[in-house]
């Protein structure tokens, strides 16, 4: 133990000798320790979005789109034309053994009137289930049940975004707010949820029971009709099943011929997420990786200094071997000596790396996520960076000949 | 009683390159505790090869050389170091000391490798130096003494582990004659004093009749080994 403090004083003193160069030295290791410690909070900061996006949006989530039909020629797009109905919602939930939820929904936009407050908000008439799929609990009230959607009754839960615009401070649990002139009671207000992946603000809906929105707000071409069924899968490996067997549920439900397109789409957006996750990861292995490369730069400036100290002060080698320095303790002198070195560049490295990345993420508006295990990571590769680099350096001057360095000038 | 340092038929060759150099050619002496010996000889006669392997710096080729019964022949790297610090104390020509280090720590030196603690070490290196005429120059560093005072500041290293030899070759080549008598007078007084068997490489007639004894070299043989008694210095 006292043997490791003597070492440790020998080697700060060598270093104090030598500040300018030990200062420079040690900035290869703080460039590259500050390096790893940005990049990684900049791909962490982008892989925490995307995780927060997919939990925001709901897990295991398909979308059932009706219609893309054609008339005389003209192609629509995905949900212009209603095919689908309440009852391919109850069939998909009864038939197919990997569905948790279904929520089909009718929506459309409508301005909403409360006192002298008017908003324009995406109305969106479904079951109880919607909720469940998005996992998007209520922040006060509650929410509508099947009751409500038996008896298509006017209630109404509302976004984050609407009940700020239409009641700024008052509550708006039991007020009336007219949508399209019909009066519906605020039942619940809903807990935020911030913006969705393409950026739009999902706390700016409403949400009304199906029947409701079928029979008093959007109307109907044909009975049941809905535009969207949401369906979560009980887990993720049963998404693609799940997908195909809604496919041919619905192909065989709606007669579609094997030669005919279908009247529906379904689209699995975990899967569009997961893949975005993935490039982040990608981009987040890269960074680290090139950063990773700076460091290891550090670590050979590291040992080209320790080489050039070693050879400078072979004749200090010589001394102590001569009054009886073993080859381990040489080897340890130099060994934390580089070992300090890249240490103390780690720490500031790491100092710099945070600083560097709050003024990014202030400037940049990235988002960017600390984590312990990567300071703590990039500190012991910073450290084993100095014994690697060091041990060359260390384990030449062990062996040196005294009587020849002692004889070196 | 087995002597102190026994040599028997020491040779060393070495070999530069294609050519090789026989430094020692079969050198036999023995040498007894407490003595005082200078070695003589021109350069190239092979004396500073005999004095790295008496201090276990290097190996023979061939022969026995043994201290106080000990023979380094196959003993490790580390061995030798352990048998250095222990047993032997070195001063040389350009005294050797490390820079921008006290005296105190300089002589430290070899209690550090010697895995002596802390407060025994400066116990033990303040008498060092007293015991060279050195208290109160602890805090100084070899810049700021004399060429003197620094080959004092080494005696005082070499002495710190009470070592059974002090091995000093060419003690004096770096100093003037004045200061070199000091050196020697500090020899004269440990030897007499303390009992320490001191052997000294020396090429100046004058500084090697401080001696008790003389041994002459040339072309790696001993060719003179004579006593003189040890010539009284009064300063």
């Amino acid at each position: 133990m006292s043997t490791l403090l003597v070492s440790l004083r020998i080697a700060l003193r060598a270093l104090m000798v030598n500040k300018m160069r030990s200062a420079l030295t040690m900035l290869g290791i703080i460039i590259g320790v500050g390096a790893v410690i940005a990049m990684i909070a900049v791909g962490s900061g982008a892989k925490a979005r995307i995780a927060e996006q997919i939990a925001s949006m709901g897990s295991n989530m398909l979308i059932v789109l009706s219609g893309s039909s054609t008339s005389g020629g003209l192609r629509h797009g995905s949900g212009t034309v209603p095919t689908l109905t309440v009852e391919d919602a109850k069939a998909i939930s009864n038939e197919i053994p990997g569905v948790k939820y279904v929520a089909p929904s009718l929506s459309g936009v409508a301005q909403v009137v409360f006192g002298n407050q008017n908003w324009s908000t995406i109305i969106n008439g479904s079951t109880p289930e919607v909720l469940e799929i998005r996992d998007w609990p209520l922040a006060s009230g509650r929410s509508f049940t099947q009751q409500d959607i038996d008896g298509a009754t006017k209630v109404c839960l509302l976004g984050k975004t609407v009940a700020d615009n239409l009641f700024g401070g008052i509550d708006p649990i039991g007020q009336i707010v007219r949508i399209k002139n019909v009066p519906f009671t605020v039942i619940g207000v809903l807990a935020p949820k911030g913006q969705s992946t393409w950026g739009q603000d999902q706390d700016d809906i409403i949400f009304v029971p199906l029947t409701t929105a079928q029979k008093r707000l959007f109307g109907m071409q044909f009975p049941g009709m809905v535009r969207v069924i949401s369906v979560q899968a009980r887990e993720p490996e049963v998404m693609k099943s799940v997908e195909n067997q809604i496919t041919d549920l619905l192909r065989q439900r709606h007669r579609i011929q094997p030669n005919q397109e279908n009247d529906f789409s379904v689209r699995n957006l975990t899967e569009v997420l997961s893949s975005a996750e993935q490039s982040a990861n990608v981009m987040s292995l890269l960074l680290g990786a090139i950063a990773s490369i700076s460091l290891i730069v550090g670590g050979i400036g590291i040992m080209n200094i320790m080489l050039v100290s070693v050879t400078e002060r072979t004749r200090e080698i010589g001394i102590r071997i001569a009054v009886g320095a073993k080859g381990r303790d040489i080897l340890l002198q130099f060994l934390i000596e580089s070992l300090v070195l890249s240490l103390i560049g780690g720490i500031v490295g790491i100092g710099m790396g945070v600083v560097g990345t709050l003024i990014l993420s202030s400037l940049t508006q990235w988002p960017t996520l600390f984590s312990i295990e990567a300071i703590l990571l990039a500190f012991l590769f910073s450290g084993s960076v100095g014994v690697f680099f060091g041990f060359y350096p260390a384990r030449k001057a062990s062996l040196l000949n005294p009587i020849e360095a002692l004889r070196y000038e | 009683m087995e002597p102190f340092i026994e040599v028997k038929d020491l040779v060393k060759i070495y070999r530069l390159g294609e050519v090789e150099v026989q430094a020692l050619r079969g050198v036999t002496l023995s040498i007894e505790k407490g003595d005082f010996v200078a070695i003589m000889g021109a350069s190239g006669s092979g004396k500073s090869t005999f004095m790295n392997i008496l201090g276990f710096l290097d190996q023979a080729t061939s022969g026995q050389y043994l201290l106080e019964g000990i023979d380094g022949r196959d003993l490790s790297r580390d061995e030798l170091a352990e048998i250095r610090n222990q047993k032997i104390g070195f001063v040389f020509q350009g005294f050797n000391l490390l820079a921008r280090t006290s005296a105190m720590e300089n002589v430290e030196l070899p209690l550090i490798y010697a895995r002596v603690s802390t407060s025994r070490r400066k116990e033990m290196a303040r008498k060092a130096l007293a015991e060279v005429g050195l208290e109160g120059r602890e805090g100084h560093h070899p810049s700021q003494l004399s060429g003197g005072e620094q080959q004092r500041v080494a005696i005082a290293r070499a002495l710190v582990n009470q070592p059974s030899i002090l091995l000093a070759d060419e003690p004096t080549g770096n100093l003037d004659s004045k200061t070199s008598t000091e050196i020697m007078v500090v020899f004269q007084r440990l030897n007499r004093d303390l009992g320490i068997t001191i052997i000294m490489v020396t090429h100046e007639p004058d500084i090697a009749s401080f001696a008790r004894r003389k041994i002459l070299f040339k072309d790696g043989k001993v060719v003179d080994d004579s006593l003189s008694g040890g010539r009284i210095q009064s300063l």
